[in-house]
């Protein structure tokens, strides 16, 4: 045991030799002349990996992290940023006050220079007030709220990726506009419904439509059942069931929909918010035909369809894009170190701020300096049937592009104040 | 409000009370023989629509079969464990059932999650009960119907069971006076195995029952038990006329209350609960030995 011990020992310390070492032989071999700050830079993932979305961000997220990490490294070299890049990682379970301490620890106890991914809005919000006090940076991806970037913005958290608003401006405008003008909005009762209720309500009311009704659903909808919802929308008849759930709850609202067999009766679905995994789980042909909107479709361009051949080989699932903008995220977080030329939070944040970029994620990309909402393009895409399929995930074809100016919400009405 | 709203509501909560009737049967007629309160009930429920799920994937079987084989495929199960696992703790602490069968739920939920994933799988409603009829104001889904007349059966044929046969009378004897019964020469140990494994049959049954109208997901029954649990409290613990009874009763509840504001499903449940145990605390239809 003793022996175990002392040998564990020297391994620590020839580690720490060498991770100490490493800047200062880095940084003359690196042609940005980065210098980290603690001689290496860590890079924390916080998530869900063991309830609802775990399989649409979760532990694969973390691997797309990983993966960005290696493909920089493989790009500028072995000591691109002048030191070991770690990528460490956190199950938050979806919970505001476990998201919250784990990110205190991160950030003090771990060194983590930055926090990425963070679904459900509630514990997205919690990390956004812990790197403003940390004085760390944040980008987020997989939460939608638009408060990030409104009520709650700092000057260390980022939104990357999308929000409700985008989605709203998206789906909103052309169901509104191409199916019906009345709508009846159900939404799960907490922070991310709400507020997806309240951006489906601007852009259906901007583009000539009326929402008649809009009710809440308990979350967590313990017994499943929705029937209550479907049934008073049978006998509003409103043109057009918009539907703000998510994840599970979404799975079981879309069954028991077609159950109703509302669609016959002339009650049309639109969908806020829409991952592949859904699609996986009420099946292709269910879904068929459905609009809706979303940053990124794997199957999009050649450039994506190299990211996500990459990613199957990696884990054996196609990407959503919340792994796809996880790498995007982590990319550009390096590359504006190397313009830095330090991880410092404050000179990496005046990097990114007003930046204009594009990659196989992000199109027509500008980090906007008011209040840190990465504008960019955003896809109208539709789900189409099986037999169209190329494969087991191809589910989605894209039928036009949202820009970056429309699919984000003016400046004026964020109320930002960093 | 509108009374045709208030009616389809009526039918709405029949529908999820059989999901708690099957449910809190099973929970009720384990307990009663067994004196084990099966916290892996909720993960028997999922085993069931992910059994009808493989079979429909893999085989090629679809809902009517599957409603025979899930069950009794999800009961065999139940056999092995009872036999290999739960037989061992009889003698001890309750706590002990509690801690094997609470460990039962999270290793098959965690084992269904690694193969398939949090998120759920597809399966399609019967083409037969597909369509929906008019039932006043909208129309129904023939599925739903389907899901309360059957489940309706079930209970009967389980309270005919247990009430009216030889198998239920050794059962109901070996509830009552477990030591005398084995003293006329009945073995009480045979009949405890095939009571779990109905038990289990009957939560598997639910979870078919439950797969072309709910997620197919390792989560789903985690949530629902929850509730399950709720319903076994006001019924009473062992009453099997209670279990069902409460069952639809806080169906129908529930779903009312939905009428006049959605979250108020949730709420009544519980808010029953704190009643009965106050007013009642056996149980609706539960003995004072119960409690």
């Amino acid at each position: 045991m003793k022996r175990v011990l002392a040998l564990a020992m020297i391994a620590a310390v020839v580690t720490a030799a060498c991770g100490a070492a490493a800047p200062t032989g880095g940084a003359s071999a690196s042609p940005a002349q980065v210098t980290l700050n603690d001689g290496k830079l860590v890079i924390g993932v916080i998530n869900d990996q063991s309830l609802v979305y775990a399989d649409l961000s979760g532990k694969n997220a973390v691997e797309a992290v990983k993966m960005a990490v290696e493909d920089f490294k493989a790009k500028y070299g072995e000591n691109a940023l002048g030191g070991p890049i770690e990528v460490i990682t956190a199950d938050h379970q979806n919970k505001p006050d476990l998201a919250s301490s784990k990110a205190q620890e991160f950030y003090e106890r771990n060194n983590a220079d930055i926090i990425l991914d963070v679904p459900t809005s509630s514990a997205a919000l919690a990390i956004a007030k812990v790197a403003n006090d940390e004085k760390k940076l944040y980008i987020n991806i997989t939460a939608a709220t638009t408060d990030l970037t409104g009520v709650s913005c700092n000057k260390y958290t980022f939104h990357y990726a999308y929000d409700t608003y985008m989605l709203a401006a998206g789906t909103g405008k052309w169901v509104t506009e191409n199916l019906g003008k009345q709508w009846y909005i159900i939404y799960p009762n907490y922070a991310f419904g709400q507020d997806m209720e309240k951006s489906f309500r601007g852009a259906v009311t901007k583009f000539g439509g009326t929402v008649v009704q809009s009710d809440g659903s308990p979350f967590p909808n313990t017994s499943g059942d929705f029937s209550n919802l479907l049934v008073k929308a049978g006998q509003l008849k409103p043109q057009i069931l918009g539907v703000m759930q998510a994840g599970g709850d979404l799975v079981n609202v879309v069954k028991q929909y077609n159950q109703f067999k509302l669609g016959d009766q002339g009650i049309k679905l639109a969908i806020g918010l829409l991952f592949d995994t859904d699609i996986t789980a009420i099946g292709q042909d269910q879904m068929a035909g459905v609009v809706y909107t979303t940053p990124w479709v794997w199957s999009m361009d050649d450039q994506s369809k190299a990211f996500a051949d990459k990613f199957l080989k990696r884990t054996g699932i196609r990407p959503t894009f919340a792994h796809a903008g996880n790498y995007s995220a982590a990319w550009q977080y390096m590359e504006a170190i190397r313009r830095a030329g330090t991880d410092d939070a404050d000179a990496v944040v005046k990097q990114l701020e007003g930046y204009k970029f594009n990659d196989f994620f992000i199109r027509n990309g500008n980090i906007r300096a008011e209040d840190h909402w990465v504008m960019h393009d955003a896809l109208l895409a539709q789900v189409k049937p099986a037999s169209e399929a190329k494969e087991k995930f191809d589910y989605s074809k894209v039928l036009g592009t949202i820009p970056a100016e429309t699919a984000s919400r003016p400046l004026a009405d964020a109320g930002c104040k960093k | 409000m509108d009374l045709g709203y208030v009616s389809i509501q009526l039918f709405n909560g029949l529908v999820n009370g059989a999901f708690y009737a099957l449910l809190s049967l099973g929970l009720a007629i384990i307990f009663g023989v067994l004196r084990v309160v099966n916290f892996a009930h909720g993960a028997v429920y999922m085993l069931g629509a992910f059994a009808a799920y493989l079979l429909l994937q893999q085989f090629d079987i679809g809902f009517w079969p599957a409603l025979v084989l899930a069950p009794i495929g999800v009961a065999l199960l139940g056999v092995v464990v009872e036999r290999l696992l739960l037989r061992r703790l009889y003698g001890l602490d309750p706590l002990y059932n509690f801690l094997l069968t609470f460990g039962l739920a999270l290793f098959l939920q965690d084992a269904m999650r690694l193969r398939f994933g949090i998120q759920g799988q597809p399966y399609p409603t019967p083409d037969e009960l597909s369509a929906s009829v008019s039932l006043g104001p909208v129309s129904y889904p023939v599925y739903r119907l389907f899901v309360i007349a059957f489940s309706l059966l079930i209970c009967v044929a389980t309270w005919y069971l247990i009430e009216r046969t030889r198998l239920g009378m050794v059962v109901r004897a070996a509830t009552e006076r477990a030591e005398l019964t084995r003293a006329l020469g009945i073995d009480v140990d045979r009949w405890v195995t095939a009571v779990f494994a109905i038990g289990i049959g009957l939560a598997a049954l639910a979870g078919v029952l439950a797969a072309p109208m709910r997620n197919v997901a390792p989560l789903m029954g985690s949530e629902l038990i929850i509730l399950t649990f709720a319903v076994v409290v006001i019924g009473g613990l062992g009453s099997i006329v209670g279990a069902v009874t409460a069952g639809f009763l806080i169906g129908v509840l529930a779903s009312l209350g939905a009428v006049f504001n959605p979250a108020f499903e949730n709420v009544i449940v519980f808010a029953l609960m704190a009643v009965v145990l106050l007013v009642r605390p056996a149980g609706l239809f539960g003995s004072r030995e119960a409690a």
